[in-house]
């Protein structure tokens, strides 16, 4: 009786915090939607209760995000940005993580501190000499200055990362896959890859995420409104003077992060640790 | 099947000499062990003849072919390791069709090998399995399940028993002999378990501190032993050694008997023995105590097996004995085995 009650009281328990925690990181999302179709009159009044609706919801918002700006534009730019940077992270990032995880010795992981080292030097800081880069490349207000840019911030943050993900894995396996009839090369790719693909995916959205958050390189190196990205174009055209257009930027928001977030659930079970248990012992 | 041979091999790691000059050569289809305590080079000298290691001098021949400067998937080479290395991401079948698969082979005869193999050890219920939902054993076996489906002409087992409990190492032991039998291909199996040695080897290589001291079969590498650091590796509890002189003499604890309970026709040496402890082991009792005077006072260790009833008591003096032909003798500089006759002559007539 006194078992089966404290097993109820575990599963309240449980349940309570798992609905505590589904609540925070739920409420950003649940704040963005609820925004997104209130009336502009609704959210600024503060009598009314602003967790709920209070006029009737609106498609006003939506409209102006895109008739009066050149979001669907925008929304494009950066996935193309974003695409062609997660590839270029992706193919440096993998063979340097995994020389580096391999590499004997204390060279490995001190070249490993140096490259993650790099990745703190503030955007702050860089924008000024990578505009004269820019400059120099001829790439003023192209999207291929982001492309060429971003991998900058990504590249050893992912190398970094990457090098603990292979370190993980057991040398024996590559090792079993050699005497297997592969070579080097093919055992990493049809062993080392798929066991470490949490690591990878990890830095396919850290970098996804990056392209379509990051400000201050946006803002420098492109001039032109039809080539912003997301994070540049929105807080430019939809804050005028001390006006904000708070529906439409959330529809923005939303409309931003929902890729993400369904990318994220979609491997989410890949992402839970212990992928490699079994392998040995 | 095929002869493998390490000629003049050596392995120097920085500073560290892991295996120096080795010679060693299995012969077709024979289980050959090699056995030493942890960092003697036994890893070492498989991990070159797998390829996974460059010697630095000295040659690799496998089936008459010089494979030295070869890589690891041309060697056809199969290796269980000590953790199995199973890929955690393919179900059993996947781990155990991954080598064929690696060679182009067919899907239809992937499928009737990996059937195959399965069936030998006993695991077609496991093939849509992943790794992870494996017990030890299993895992043993989809291992050695993978290192035949391809039938190499080596198989490399290092410590292959060691991950398994106590009780299942027995039946695995004797199970990895009989299909050893049954295939016939040439294994080397490394194991610092001088009980699996015995158990497994056709013969067994002794290694120390890179050096291979004795290769031979169980009993010869047991009952004469080439040096003292063999006499002492092997045999639980130790061989006991007495130091006479330029010799130290050898003898087993199960040889070194109560004088009454050896046959009176057997040659013998009489040694006068205080007994200080005994334990009883079931089986056994071991008799631990130290030599009275003409020997010099060494503590020494008597094996009984529980079906001798003599009476052994803590302090008193008894009579032990030993048969000649029980004895060991080696050479007090080198610790090397003396031989039999001219040298063995003379020891002989000091003991008597």
């Amino acid at each position: 009786m006194t078992g089966g009650l404290a097993r109820t009281a575990r599963r309240v328990g449980r349940f309570g915090l798992l609905a505590g925690f589904v609540g925070f990181l739920a409420f950003p999302f649940y704040w963005m939607l609820i925004t997104t179709f209130k009336t502009t009159q609704d959210l600024h009044n503060t009598e009314y209760n602003p967790y709920l609706f209070h006029d009737p919801p609106t498609l006003e918002h939506l409209r102006t995000l895109f008739e009066d700006t050149i979001f669907l534009q925008w929304l494009w730019n950066t996935a193309f940005v974003g695409v062609l940077v997660v590839i270029i992270t992706i193919v440096l990032a993998v063979p340097a993580g995994y020389s580096l995880a391999r590499t004997t010795g204390r060279w490995g992981q001190t070249l490993g501190v140096g490259i993650f080292l790099t990745y703190l030097v503030p955007p702050t800081i860089l924008f000024i000499p990578l505009a004269r880069v820019i400059a120099w490349l001829g790439l003023q207000d192209s999207l291929w200055s982001l492309v060429l840019v971003y991998p900058s911030i990504s590249v050893p943050f992912c190398t970094w990362l990457l090098m603990g993900f292979f370190k993980a894995v057991p040398r024996d396996l590559e090792e079993a896959a050699m005497l297997d009839g592969l070579s080097r090369l093919a055992a990493f790719v049809r062993v080392v890859v798929p066991v470490s693909i949490a690591g990878i995916l990890t830095c396919v959205i850290f970098t996804f995420t990056l392209v379509f958050q990051e400000f201050v390189y946006g803002v420098t190196f492109i001039t032109a409104s039809t080539n912003y990205t997301v994070s540049v174009g929105v807080p430019t055209f939809l804050v005028r003077g001390d006006v904000y257009f708070w529906g439409s930027m959330m529809a923005a928001c939303l409309i931003a992060s929902l890729p993400i977030a369904v990318i994220y659930n979609l491997f989410v079970d890949r992402f839970v640790a212990g992928f490699t248990a079994g392998a040995v012992k | 099947m095929a002869i493998v041979e390490a000629r003049n091999i050596s392995k120097k790691f920085a500073e560290v000499t892991a295996v120096e000059q080795i010679n060693l050569t299995a012969e077709e289809g024979e289980f050959l062990v090699l056995l030493g305590p942890s960092g003697c080079g036994k890893t070492t000298l498989m991990r070159m003849i797998a390829g996974l290691e460059q010697p630095s001098a000295g040659r690799i021949v496998i089936g008459g072919r010089d494979v030295t400067d070869l890589p690891p998937r041309t060697r056809n080479i199969a290796m269980v390791f000590q953790s199995y290395a199973l890929y955690p991401h393919m179900t059993v079948a996947g781990n155990i069709a991954f080598p064929l698969r690696a060679r182009g082979t067919s899907k239809v005869e992937t499928a009737e090998r990996v059937t195959w193999a399965a069936r030998m050890f006993d695991i077609e219920r496991l093939l849509d399995r992943k790794p992870r939902q494996l017990s030890g054993g299993e895992r043993q076996r989809v291992a050695l399940a993978r290192a035949v489906v391809r039938k190499p002409e080596v198989f490399l087992l290092d410590e292959p028993l060691s991950n398994l409990d106590a009780k299942l190492r027995h039946s695995a032991r004797d199970e990895l002999k009989q299909f050893q039998r049954n295939l016939g291909t040439t294994t080397l199996y490394v194991t610092h378990d001088q009980v699996e040695a015995m158990g497994l080897g056709d013969r067994i290589a002794v290694l120390n501190q890179g050096l291979v001291h004795q290769i031979g079969t169980p009993q010869q590498v047991y009952d004469r032993p080439a040096d003292i650091f063999v006499a002492t590796f092997i045999g639980s509890p130790p061989m006991n050694l007495v130091e006479l002189d330029d010799v130290v003499l050898g003898f087993r604890p199960e040889s070194f008997l109560p004088e009454e309970v050896h046959p009176a026709q057997d040659g013998r040496s009489r040694l006068p023995f205080r007994i200080t402890r005994s334990e009883y082991l079931g089986a056994d009792r071991l008799v631990y105590g130290v030599l009275e005077p003409p020997y010099p006072p060494t503590h020494v260790i008597s094996k009984l097996p529980t079906n001798i009833r003599v009476e052994v008591n803590s302090g008193e003096r008894h009579d032990f004995a030993v048969r000649l032909a029980d004895l060991n003798r080696f050479d007090r500089a080198s610790g090397r085995r003396l031989a039999e006759d001219g040298e063995a002559a003379s020891a002989t007539s000091d003991l008597t």
